[in-house]
C-alpha cells in the first residue's frame, strides 16, 4: 500500500471518532468547568467551589441540633456506603467467582447466565424491588410477622441503601474476577500445594495476587456507580440520606446548574485522584508480588 | 463441587432472584397490594396495554437504541480501524484515554457534561429547551461508542495484517479490500460491539435523565416516573414481561454461542483431517 492510500484511509476512518469525541466528550468536561467557576451570568467566581466546602446546615438529632457543613457531610456519606457496599460485594463475590471458574464448563457458563439476567433487568426495577421488600409492611416484615420473629425497621436506613447497593452491582465485582480467575492456570496452584504451600497459603500467595487485576476491575466498577448513584438513596433511603448523586441531581432540578456542575467537578477531581492512586498502589502490589 | 460451595453459590442466587420472583409473582395479583397475594389475574397486564404513555415509551426506547447502536457501531469499527493503523505513540494514547472517559466517569458526570454544553448551546442560539430526542440520541451514541471500539479493537490486533494488502495487490481497491478481506474476520467483534451498544443504550437511565426533553420519554424515564409517585402492580407487569424477553435473548445468545463454537470446533478438525491427507 503506498503511502497516500494509507494516510487516506487513516484520515478517512479515524476524522469522524475523533471529531466526534472531541465534541461531545471532551469539550463536555469543559463545560462543567467552566459552569463550577462561573455565576448565572458567566463571570468567573470561586463562590460555588466553596459553597461546597462551607455550606451549613443545621441537624437535629431529637435531643440536640448541631450545626454540620452539609455537602462534606453528604460526600462522606456516600464514601463511605459506596465503600461499605464495595466490600460487601468483594467478600462475598470473590468466593462465588472462585467457585465459579472451578466448576466444570456446563456449569460454569450457566452460572454465568444467572448471574447475568438481574443485571439486564433495569437498575430501577431492580431497586424497586427491595423497596417493597423492605418496608414496613413489606414482604420481609410479613415473613417475620409469620415465623413469630417480631418486625424489624429498615427502609430508610443505611442498612437498605447499601442492601440496594450491593443488590445492583454485585454482578460487576463477580464478573471481573471471574474472568481472570477462569484463565488462571490449574497446574499453576498444584505445583504451590506440591511444595508443600498450605492451602489459605495457596490463596494468599498465588491466588490473590493473581486475580488482583480482575479485582481492581470490580472494586472500581462497584465503587464509582455506588458513589454517584441517586435513586436508591431515594427510594430506599426514603430522601432521609442524601448522597452525592442526590445532591447534584437537586441542584438539576432545581435548574442551578452552576452548583450542580462545581459538585460533579468535586466529584470528577477525587474520584481521578483516588484512581490513580489504586492504580499505584496496584503495580507496586503486582512487582513485589 | 464440594457441598459448601453449592450451598454458598445457592444462597447467592436466593438473593440474586428473590427481588424478581416476588415481582413475577405480584405481577399476578388481583389486588393493589405490593405484599399481601389475594388471588390470580391478569388484570395489571390489561391495563399495561392500555396505558399509552408506558406503549409509547417502549417505542421510543426501541428507536433511539437501533439509532443509537447502528451508529455508534459504524462510528466505532471506522474508529478502530483509524486507531490499529495509527504510529505515533502519542496520537494513540491520547485517542485511548479520550475514548477511556466516558467508560470510568461516573453517568452522572457523563450526563451533567452533555446536559451542560447542550443548554449552554441552545440558549446561545436562543431556544427555549434544547432537549430532545436529537441530544438524546447524541448521549447515547457518545457512551456506546467505547465499548464497540474496545470490542473491535482486539479483533484487528489478531487478524493478519498482510490480508488486506494481498486483497489490493490482487487489485482490490482499499474499499474493497477492507469489505472483502478484513470487515469478514472482525465480524464477530461488530456484532458484540452492535449488541452491547444496543443493551447498553436500551437500559441507560442516568444519562438519558439529564438529557431528555419533555416530549420524549424512554422506558426507563417512564419507569422512574412511574416509581415517584405510587407505583401500581402495573410496573411489576411490566418488568415481568421485560425479564422473559431478556431470558430469551440470552438463551438464543447461548444457543448460538454453542452453535457457533462448535462450527468453530468443525471447521478446524476439518482442515486438521486435509491436512493430515495432504
Amino acid at each position: 500500500m503506498n503511502k497516500k492510500t494509507r494516510s487516506l484511509i487513516q484520515r478517512m476512518t479515524l476524522t469522524p471518532y475523533s471529531v466526534w469525541a472531541v465534541l461531545f466528550i471532551v469539550v463536555p468536561l469543559i463545560f462543567v468547568a467552566y459552569y463550577a467557576f462561573t455565576d448565572q451570568s458567566f463571570r468567573f467566581t470561586l463562590d460555588n467551589i466553596t459553597r461546597f466546602f462551607t455550606a451549613t446546615s443545621q441537624v437535629d438529632d431529637g435531643e440536640t441540633v448541631r450545626e454540620v457543613h452539609t455537602y462534606l457531610v453528604i460526600f462522606w456519606r456516600s464514601l463511605r456506603l459506596a465503600v461499605i457496599s464495595t466490600v460487601i460485594c468483594l467478600l462475598a463475590g470473590y468466593p462465588l467467582a472462585y467457585i465459579m471458574a472451578r466448576a466444570k464448563s456446563r456449569t460454569q457458563s450457566i452460572l454465568l447466565t444467572l448471574i447475568m439476567i438481574p443485571m439486564w433487568m433495569n437498575f430501577l426495577i431492580r431497586t424497586y424491588a427491595w423497596m417493597t421488600i423492605l418496608q414496613d409492611t413489606g414482604i420481609l416484615n410479613g415473613l417475620l410477622t409469620a415465623l413469630h420473629l417480631g418486625r424489624i425497621h429498615i427502609i430508610g436506613t443505611e442498612a437498605a441503601v447499601v442492601i440496594g447497593m450491593v443488590y445492583d452491582y454485585f454482578p460487576y465485582m463477580v464478573l471481573p474476577i471471574y474472568s481472570v480467575m477462569a484463565k488462571l492456570d490449574v497446574k499453576l496452584l498444584e505445583a504451590a500445594s506440591d511444595l508443600g504451600c498450605p492451602g489459605l497459603s495457596v490463596l494468599r500467595r498465588v491466588i490473590w495476587p493473581l486475580s488482583l487485576p480482575g479485582v481492581l476491575s470490580g472494586v472500581t466498577m462497584v465503587l464509582i456507580p455506588s458513589i454517584s448513584t441517586f435513586y436508591i438513596s431515594q427510594k430506599l433511603g426514603n430522601g432521609k440520606f442524601f448522597l452525592i448523586g442526590d445532591a447534584i441531581e437537586g441542584q438539576y432540578v432545581a435548574n442551578n446548574l452552576h452548583f450542580a456542575a462545581a459538585i460533579a467537578f468535586i466529584l470528577m477531581v477525587i474520584l481521578l485522584a483516588c484512581m490513580a492512586l489504586v492504580q499505584k498502589l496496584a503495580n507496586r502490589r503486582v512487582i513485589v508480588a | 463441587m464440594k457441598r459448601a460451595s453449592k450451598i454458598y453459590t445457592a444462597l447467592i442466587m436466593v438473593f440474586l432472584f428473590a427481588p424478581i420472583a416476588i415481582l413475577l409473582v405480584f405481577s399476578f395479583n388481583r389486588a393493589k397490594s405490593l405484599s399481601v397475594f389475594s388471588g390470580f389475574s391478569l388484570y395489571w397486564y390489561r391495563e399495561l396495554f392500555r396505558d399509552t404513555e408506558t406503549l409509547k415509551a417502549v417505542s421510543n426506547t426501541l428507536i433511539l437504541a437501533v439509532s443509537a447502536a447502528l451508529i455508534s457501531t459504524v462510528m466505532g469499527t471506522a474508529a478502530a480501524v483509524g486507531i490499529n493503523r495509527i504510529r505515533s505513540r502519542l496520537l494513540r494514547s491520547a485517542l485511548d484515554s479520550v475514548t477511556n472517559i466516558p467508560m470510568i466517569n461516573p453517568d452522572i458526570i457523563t450526563g451533567i457534561s452533555l446536559m451542560l454544553m447542550f443548554v449552554f448551546v441552545g440558549r446561545l442560539f436562543g431556544a427555549a429547551t434544547s432537549l430532545s430526542f436529537w441530544t438524546m440520541l447524541i448521549a447515547h451514541i457518545t457512551f456506546c461508542l467505547p465499548y464497540v471500539i474496545l470490542q473491535v479493537l482486539p479483533k484487528l490486533q489478531q487478524m493478519d495484517k498482510s490480508l488486506a494488502e494481498a486483497a489490493m495487490d490482487l487489485g482490490c481497491t482499499p474499499l474493497r479490500a477492507f469489505f472483502k478481506a478484513e470487515l469478514p474476520e472482525i465480524m464477530p467483534g461488530v456484532i458484540t460491539g452492535l449488541i452491547m451498544a444496543f443493551t447498553l443504550s436500551l437500559d441507560d437511565f442516568v444519562i438519558s435523565y439529564f438529557t431528555s426533553g419533555n416530549g420524549f420519554q424512554t422506558l426507563p424515564i417512564r419507569i422512574y416516573n412511574m416509581t415517584k409517585k405510587t407505583v401500581t402492580p402495573k410496573m411489576y407487569a411490566l418488568a415481568t414481561i421485560i425479564f422473559f424477553v431478556i431470558l430469551a435473548l440470552l438463551l438464543v445468545s447461548n444457543l448460538y454461542d454453542d452453535e457457533s463454537a462448535q462450527r468453530r470446533r468443525d471447521a478446524k478438525n476439518k482442515k486438521k483431517t486435509r491436512e493430515v491427507k495432504t
